[in-house]
């Protein structure tokens, strides 16, 4: 893989692919695979929040991380969304996009979408315009200035809407919605932004019971059309969703596998009990 | 009630834009009927006083407006938008200095009088082109425009914010408050420019011209209210109150915040810029005194005394402080720090949403009881 890294390095700087002008389409995944973290470190003040963990993800797989309290999981979603940028290693978006040299809107733009740990939707503005200011197009300020959403826009946030069963709540502020209903509207903010990589940070923390099982459905319905990467401390809701489970210890990949796989290793059982 | 509550509020928006519209036009033609109609003497007849007064005020409306776009839509609270009038207000008058001509106290065809005083020789480089009404208006949206881009453009690329944000502005000012006091950066030092005689060939204390210098400051204030309301209403205006309300998720959204912040930021100079070329020959003088710290402070006190992120409640807060201010320094000036200390403490606690967001509690019982009676 190393090899492969820097063949890809060699070819960006000859033809400069993933800067502007024609380059491929973002998140080029002829190969199968969407996302490649290699030997990715950070560190904060000598404290080692990620620890050469490398790790790979398929497009349209639904994956479920998990670990311990300060493992390194929202660290590792900072690093791919461009937030924290690490000491040392390489994160690539398909086989094109070196994601360590765009900035945050560069790589929300080539398909990266994000939901934090905490509900962060814009509370003052309206469920209606939380999607719009989401929907994918043109975010420049020349463009946001002169002209209205477009007819596809709008097809697409009343698409999203209905995904995320919003419609009778579409004027409303959204910092009237319920909790669970915040979570379901920051997930439509991802998907008006039309990804191809969904990071879901802990969605379903803080949810009534009927919310967690409506989140899961909503999260499976994703998986195959986007790629989705959901971390969850909640076992029931990671058995109900995944299809392969990644556990993250001190930074690094402890093993990877499916459910019943992961609950009966070892080294994972040691890990968890030893808290 | 819910469902209704952000259709209610526009309603508000747009009966509070009505109200100030409805004002603006009705001063604007009445003022200069009741002042050049009706003789001096006459119940009916406005002073030229008092017209250059409401003008000047229509001009610090402009001022706040231009504020609120930056702090109440944007979440920028600039402490430095007086700088940005101020060298509005020196283009203008470095225009007005050069229409003097020879008749200066030294009669300098030239040089004004403070560069002969000071044994210059030539005309610096800088004020080449300002006898050029066209030139000198070019430079009241240049200078304050470039000067917030560049400062901007540091700022924001930096990620600086908040606190420390509103504190390099109070900095930029008082640096450039030093900078003109001193007699050989060549714009008149602690005096200032004053002493003007004529604006595009009219004498600048004729009936007339003053008519017009106020008519000028109506529309200037009617067109960049409508410029910054029609901001506020495109979707540019709601992503920028997206980056008030929550700066870094709407970069992860994908907007180039940074980019919303300066051109904003710009565009807010500029219409300072534009309040302070036109209050200069209004006022007759322009000094260093006007790039004061505490005059950008009391801007931000006027939005926030009228109501903050409404735009009119900007406009309401300018007229309103300046009325007080003006009747406070001819009273017991040495009071007024003090009372618009006071003034803002109040606001703080107990009117969050300024003076206008008292009216609205009003305005939004009073269609209900006159259902009853109807
Ligand atoms: N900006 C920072 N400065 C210093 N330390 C940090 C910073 N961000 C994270 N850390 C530390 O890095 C470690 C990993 O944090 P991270 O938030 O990635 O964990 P996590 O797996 O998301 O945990 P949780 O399950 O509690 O959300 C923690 O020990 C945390 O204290
Ligand atoms: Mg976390």
């Amino acid at each position: 893989m190393n090899a492969s890294t820097a063949i890809r390095n060699g070819w960006q700087k000859v033809f400069g692919a993933g800067a502007r002008g024609a380059r491929p389409a973002p998140g080029d995944t002829s190969h199968g695979t969407i996302l490649y973290l290699e030997d990715i470190s950070v560190s904060f003040d000598g404290f080692k929040a990620l620890n050469a963990l490398t790790l790979y993800i398929d497009a349209g797989e639904l994956r479920c991380i998990i670990g311990p309290n300060g493992a390194g999981k929202t660290t590792m979603m900072d690093v791919i969304t461009g937030k924290t940028r690490p000491d040392a290693g390489s994160a690539w978006f398909g086989q094109t996009t070196d994601l360590l040299t765009l900035s945050e809107p560069q790589i929300a733009e080539a398909g990266i979408g994000r939901k934090f740990q905490k509900p962060t939707v814009f509370e003052q503005h309206t469920v209606m315009e939380n999607l719009e200011l989401a929907v994918a197009g043109h975010k420049t300020l020349w463009t946001t200035l002169r002209s209205p959403l477009d007819r596809r826009q709008h097809e697409r946030i009343e698409e999203v809407l209905e995904t995320i069963r919003l419609q009778d709540r579409r004027s409303m502020r959204a910092g009237m919605l319920s909790h669970g209903q915040k979570q379901w509207l920051e997930i439509g903010m991802l998907l008006a932004q039309e990804p191809r990589l969904l990071l879901v940070d802990e969605p379903v923390a803080g949810m009534t019971p009927q919310e967690v099982e409506r989140t899961a459905e909503l999260l499976l319905s994703l998986a195959g059309k986007h790629s989705v990467m959901v971390v969850e401390h909640d076992m029931d809701f990671v058995r109900s969703i995944a299809h392969k489970v990644t556990v993250l210890h001190e930074g690094h990949v402890l093993a990877e596998g499916t459910i019943d796989e992961v609950q009966n290793d070892p080294r994972v059982v040691e890990v968890y009990l030893g808290e | 009630m819910q469902t209704s509550h952000p259709a209610i509020q526009l309603l508000i928006g747009e009966r509070g834009t009505q109200v100030f519209l409805a004002l603006l036009l009705t001063v604007g033609v009445a003022a200069p009927i009741m002042h050049l109609a009706f003789p001096e003497g006459s119940a009916l007849h406005l002073s030229s006083y008092t017209m250059t007064l409401m003008g000047k005020y229509m001009t610090y409306a402009l001022l706040a407006i231009a504020v609120d776009l930056v702090w109440g839509y944007c979440g920028i609270l600039s402490l430095g938008h007086a700088a940005f009038f101020a060298l509005g207000g020196y283009a203008m008058g470095m225009y007005l200095m050069r229409q003097i001509g020879t008749r200066g106290v030294y009669g300098d065809p030239l040089l004004p009088d403070f560069m002969v005083f000071l044994n210059w020789k030539e005309l610096p480089w800088f004020w080449q082109g300002f006898d050029m009404f066209w030139f000198a208006a070019l430079m009241v949206i240049v200078v304050p425009g470039l000067l917030a881009l560049a400062f901007g453009w540091l700022a924001f690329r930096s990620r600086v914010s908040g606190v420390y944000l509103s504190i390099i502005t109070q900095a930029l000012t008082y640096a450039l408050m030093l900078a003109f006091f001193r007699n050989d950066m060549g714009f008149g030092g602690n005096n200032g420019l004053t002493d003007f005689k004529d604006i595009l060939g009219a004498n600048i204390n004729a009936s007339e011209t003053r008519v017009a210098l106020f008519l000028t400051s109506a529309a200037a204030l009617g067109l960049g209210y409508l410029a910054c309301r029609y901001i506020t209403l495109s979707r540019a205006g709601r992503v920028v109150q997206a980056i008030r309300d929550a700066e870094s998720r709407t970069r992860f959204i994908g907007y180039r915040v940074e980019s919303y912040k300066l051109w904003v930021f710009a565009f807010s100079a500029v219409l300072a810029g534009i309040a302070g070329a036109l209050y200069v020959p209004q006022v007759g003088i322009i000094n260093p005194s006007e790039f004061q710290p505490i005059n950008s402070i009391e801007i931000v006190i006027w939005v926030a005394v009228g109501g903050r992120g409404t735009l009119y409640g900007a406009v309401a807060g300018a007229v309103l402080v300046n009325y007080a201010k003006t009747y406070f320094t001819a009273t017991i000036p040495e009071l007024w720090l003090y009372a618009l200390g006071t003034l803002f403490v109040i606001v703080t606690l107990f009117l969050p949403k300024g003076v206008v967001g008292l009216a609205d509690k009003f305005a939004l019982r009073r269609p209900a009881a006159r259902t009853v009676t109807a």
